[in-house]
């Protein structure tokens, strides 16, 4: 079989679609006026701001006002969280899961750690949190809860309207950490009772370095950074004009062609689940159905990921893994763990996540070429039973 | 973030699979990342006559466990023992610095092995 080069890692980050490329390229080179400037080349790059706000407004449901820009996923879940924290007077307790991103995680440790109450919810076997749950940790000191719409590794979609409902049933705010969900799967943050939510545009072919935070109308936030008047004193600095451009208009596009891309990522998605289960000794990791089109995480008994990803790598496929291995922590996934998976299998984990570029010739390739490797990693295991 | 040299024994590795006929089997388990290796011996008076791995574990692990036969194959039980995590690690062209427990895994289990074979024959003559 020809090696070609498969990109399965959307769920790290996705390419620039040429659509949106050519939409920021006037405001990197011609329109590159700051917003703020009163002059004509000032307000245009105002004014492209603006529509960029009411097109991404639009995608979520909300009004144009409630959408901050932000460097980013991670920015904007830190002004969520800490930002609430930091207004409250009297309420110190939070509430999230124990599979957020770090993103999240550490942010919530962050609080813990200056004198804050945070309570880490657990997951069943599919990463799935239980609306139950959030309901038995609330407290009357409760001002916040925190669970991710969708899990980066597992594509788990969490009842986040469920959550909501609850969270505006008792008076009490609820952030939800979209990053993987927004321009994957249909979101509203009116009807399911979001108050914060955070995205960021590369992860559904937009630009990196830039990304959006949701404040309901009439939520206040304290903002990190102080300096200029920049996205209502939330978030300073001079705008990423270029970048917010990109965000909207590779938002516009991911809403638009959901449906259609949807169903072949699920296609794909199934297939390529189908036929990995095939091989001996192979679970699949996180829900059967409440999960994103593109996502599959599976492990592979007696290997190691970061072993595993290296041979796909070298037959030009691009994964990821739960493995210690391949990360810089040592420490296997926090997401595996919390949903039981052992360790040795949590040690032995691959995400393959499908986007927008992914056809049926990535995935025939890939399982062409991963029984052969899966062989060859597992006769030169330790862990191997011996072979008859 | 491999050099060439660790792909190539990643690939390729030399002296890998089991050996049911060996004369002692030594093993290693690194607490840090989880990785296990066992190396097998088989041992003509005091030299390493043959020797096998398999090891459950990442991309520098695998490449440590075969550099290191290569290493130790033909010497004598003294040599061998004599190997580090460090030339095990300079003979791989260098590991990223994260990676470097790996390369101790495939030491530990060399000496483990050696240290299991010692004590066997001193018991046998022990015995006899």
């Amino acid at each position: 079989m020809t090696k070609r080069f498969v990109y399965m890692d959307h769920a790290a980050t996705t390419p620039l679609r040429e659509e949106v490329l050519e939409a920021m390229l006037p405001y990197l080179q011609d329109k590159y006026g700051n917003p703020s400037s009163l002059h004509s080349a000032g307000r245009e790059a105002r004014a492209a701001i603006n529509e960029a706000r009411e097109k991404t407004a639009l995608a979520l449901g909300a009004e144009p006002n409630e959408i901050f820009f932000t460097s980013g996923g991670t920015e904007s879940n830190n002004i969520a969280i800490k930002g609430a924290a930091r207004r409250q007077k009297h309420k110190r307790h939070l509430i999230t899961s124990s599979i957020e991103h770090h993103a999240v995680l550490d942010v919530c440790k962050e609080l813990a750690a200056e004198g804050f109450q945070v309570t880490f919810l657990p997951v069943d076997r599919y990463g799935m949190v239980s609306v139950e749950e959030v309901k038995r940790a609330l407290t009357p000191d409760t001002f916040l809860i925190s669970v991710m719409t969708a899990n980066n590794e597992v594509g788990t979609i969490e009842p986040v309207a469920e959550i909501g409902a609850l969270a505006r049933e008792h008076g009490i705010l609820f952030h939800t950490d979209a990053v993987q969900a927004v321009g994957q799967i249909p979101m509203n943050v009116r009807e399911m009772n979001i108050d914060l939510l955070s995205l960021s545009a590369h992860k559904f072919n937009g630009p990196k370095g830039v990304g959006a935070l949701y404040v309901r109308k009439g939520v206040y936030l304290a903002p990190l950074y102080q300096g200029g008047g920049q996205e209502r004193k939330l978030r300073p600095g001079t705008e990423n004009v270029a970048g917010i451009v990109g965000l909207a208009r590779a938002l516009e596009l991911a809403v638009e062609e959901m449906p259609e891309k949807s169903r072949r990522l699920q296609e794909l998605r199934e297939r390529l689940i189908d036929g990995l289960l095939k091989i001996d000794e192979v679970v699949l990791n996180g829900h059967p159905t409440s999960r994103l089109p593109g996502n599959v995480n599976v492990s592979f008994n007696y290997i190691e990921g970061e072993a595993l990803l290296l041979g796909l790598d070298l037959e030009g496929i691009a994964a990821s893994s739960g493995s210690a291995c391949s990360s810089s922590s040592l420490e296997p996934s926090h997401v595996l763990l919390a949903m039981g998976v052992e360790d040795q299998l949590a040690r032995g984990s691959l995400r393959l996540t499908l986007g927008r570029g992914s056809s049926d010739a990535d995935v025939d390739y890939l399982l062409a070429v991963i029984g052969p490797l899966v062989e060859r990693l597992r006769r030169m295991s330790a862990l191997y039973p011996r072979q008859h | 973030m491999y050099n060439e040299k660790v792909i190539e024994h990643f690939t390729n590795p030399r002296n890998a699979g089991e050996m049911p006929d060996a004369d002692v089997v030594g093993e290693a388990g690194n607490f840090k990342c989880g990785d296990i290796m066992k190396i097998y011996l088989k041992i003509d008076g005091d030299r390493i006559a043959d020797i096998k791995f398999q090891t459950f574990g990442c991309g520098a692990a695998i490449a440590s466990s075969s550099v290191l036969t290569e290493l130790v194959k033909g010497k004598t039980l003294e040599e061998a023992q004599r190997i580090t995590n460090k030339d095990v690690a300079e003979e791989l062209g260098g590991l990223p610095p994260l990676k470097m427990h790996c390369s101790n895994l495939a030491a530990d289990a060399l000496k483990d092995a050696i240290k299991r074979y010692l004590e066997k024959k001193k018991e046998e003559e022990a015995q006899s």
